[in-house]
């Protein structure tokens, strides 16, 4: 590791002082927990900013608020916290579960919603040393023309890993946005830009200030993930699932995967699943679909194909298990 | 860019000139001098770094010290008194829970969270709050019977 650049810290205490000084400086970077930001500065990842905008200090973003049937998230709230909370625990039980897998404990204590939720695109060309991607001659995501993972490809496949995202994906999740012309608020999805490289769609001074949920009554929701240790490690592939019975038939059903795409994929077509039951041949259909809109790269140590099969059979059990009934995976 | 750092170490209010981009680990072994907290994978990967703020385990490789301005930030020279060790550090004398010892003061300041936010926890409950610290000499079986020798689990075997 090297040294970290020099930068100045500045420590807003609220969303208008914090873009003010975000426009003041066009080169600064934000701040939330540091656990991914802080390592990727000190390898010398990104242009070296001119100024870190902490943004712990703003009371308005640390802040957990809703009941069973909307939650609204700070996006400072820490991931311990939001694992921990017992509004969460109950009534988004896939939101703390995926809250719950993030890293280890000791990061969770640091790591923030809005920090996992913009979390950089990694890939094994990219998350390296400066020297290491010097002598590799840098790639397509930072400082390079060529994409190692797919030589001819004009974008980049660096592929995003935040755990919390496809969670919020599947109970409708909204992100406030803060920028020059206010506060306004997107879908999720729309955060997520689909090239690797630039993989948020903010405008320069925006920022996300908090996320929020929906629980409609009678959904069932669960996160599983697979990764290559229990601890630490980010996901190869992490799975949210939410769906509703309707009798014996599949009501309605989200999903949505991260750990494969450069965005938090939210699967499509998967209306035209529910109406029956969840048996063999709808569960061959859903494969299909996962197939379809997944396209894992090499971008860790294991293969894409691996991943993408890793996918589909998370999918495929939490939607056996969360129709067959009850069943909200295990917090961790 | 060097500010004035206020925050309370190991019980007592300190104010240093702190540059901006310097990291926590850094302030407390090279400006402070405190080189119980460790350096080792320096990249939020391994947990020997790991020292309390405001009673929670956090890792100091990936603190900026201004960051923790106000804060109450304990090393694992805050355990112990006047000579004697504090129930953690014992547990992991009688238990055997240190080999090379390098990642134990980080091992010590996550037990040391988990035992003042649940002072009875069950293997589990240890497990997951070890999970952010690594040991490349031990199972961690012996590391585990540590933290419950010091959560009283293992009351029988203290010396009065």
């Amino acid at each position: 590791m090297e040294l970290l650049p020099p930068f100045e810290l500045l420590r807003p205490t609220t969303v208008e002082q914090a873009l003010a000084w975000r426009l003041e400086n066009p080169n600064s970077r934000l701040l939330g927990g540091g656990t991914d930001l802080i390592v990727n500065l000190r390898r010398g990842i990104g242009e070296a900013p001119q100024a870190l905008i902490d943004l712990n200090q703003i009371d308005e973003m640390t802040v957990i608020a809703g009941d069973g049937a909307a939650l609204r998230i700070g996006a400072s709230v820490k991931l311990a916290a939001l694992a921990a909370h017992p509004l969460v625990r109950a009534h988004y039980p896939g939101l703390a579960q995926a809250a719950a897998s993030v890293a280890a404990a000791t990061q969770r204590n640091m790591a923030t919603v809005g920090g996992n939720l913009c979390l950089d695109t990694r890939c094994i060309f990219y998350n390296q040393s400066e020297w290491w991607r010097a002598s590799n001659d840098y790639c397509l995501k930072y400082g390079g023309s060529k994409c190692h993972v797919a030589p001819k490809s004009k974008v980049c496949y660096a592929t995003f890993s935040g755990d919390l995202a496809p969670a919020l994906l599947v109970l409708e999740g909204e992100v406030e946005i803060i920028g020059r012309g206010g506060r306004r608020t997107a879908p999720l999805a729309e955060l997520y830009s689909r090239d690797g490289r630039d993989y948020l769609s903010l405008a320069r001074e925006e920022f996300v200030c908090s996320v929020t949920a929906r629980a409609a009554p009678g959904l069932r929701a669960a996160y599983d993930k697979i990764r290559v240790r229990r601890a630490i490690e980010f996901p190869l592939a992490g799975v949210a699932v939410a769906l509703a019975r309707d009798g014996d038939k599949l009501g309605a059903l989200r999903v949505a995967v991260t750990g494969t795409n450069p965005w938090p994929v939210l699967l499509e077509e998967t209306a035209a699943l529910c109406g029956g039951g969840v048996d063999e041949a709808l569960l061959q259909r859903f494969d299909a679909l996962l197939k379809a809109q997944l396209m894992a790269m090499k971008t860790t140590f294991t293969s894409g194909h691996y991943r993408r099969r890793a996918a589909t059979v998370l999918a495929r059990r939490l939607v056996r298990r969360l129709f067959d009934g009850g069943y909200m995976g295990e917090t961790r | 860019m060097s500010k004035l750092l206020t925050l309370t170490l190991n019980g007592r209010e300190r104010v240093d000139a702190v540059a901006d981009n310097v990291l926590l680990l850094d302030y407390l072994r090279e400006v402070v001098g405190l080189t119980g907290t460790k350096t080792c994978c320096d990249g939020g990967e391994c947990g020997a770094c790991t020292v309390l703020a405001d009673d929670e385990p956090v890792l100091a490789c990936l603190c900026l010290a201004n960051a923790c301005a106000g804060r109450r930030i304990e090393t694992v020279e805050a355990l112990g008194e006047s000579g004697r060790l504090a129930p953690i550090q014992q547990g992991f004398h009688e238990k055997l829970g240190a080999q090379c010892g390098f990642c134990t003061p980080g091992l010590i300041m996550a037990a040391e969270g988990l035992l003042r936010r649940n002072p009875r926890p069950n293997e589990d409950e240890i497990r997951a709050a070890l999970s952010s610290n690594i040991c490349r000499c031990t199972g961690y079986v012996k590391i585990i019977e540590a933290v419950q020798w010091a959560a009283g689990l293992g009351a029988a075997e203290k010396p009065s």
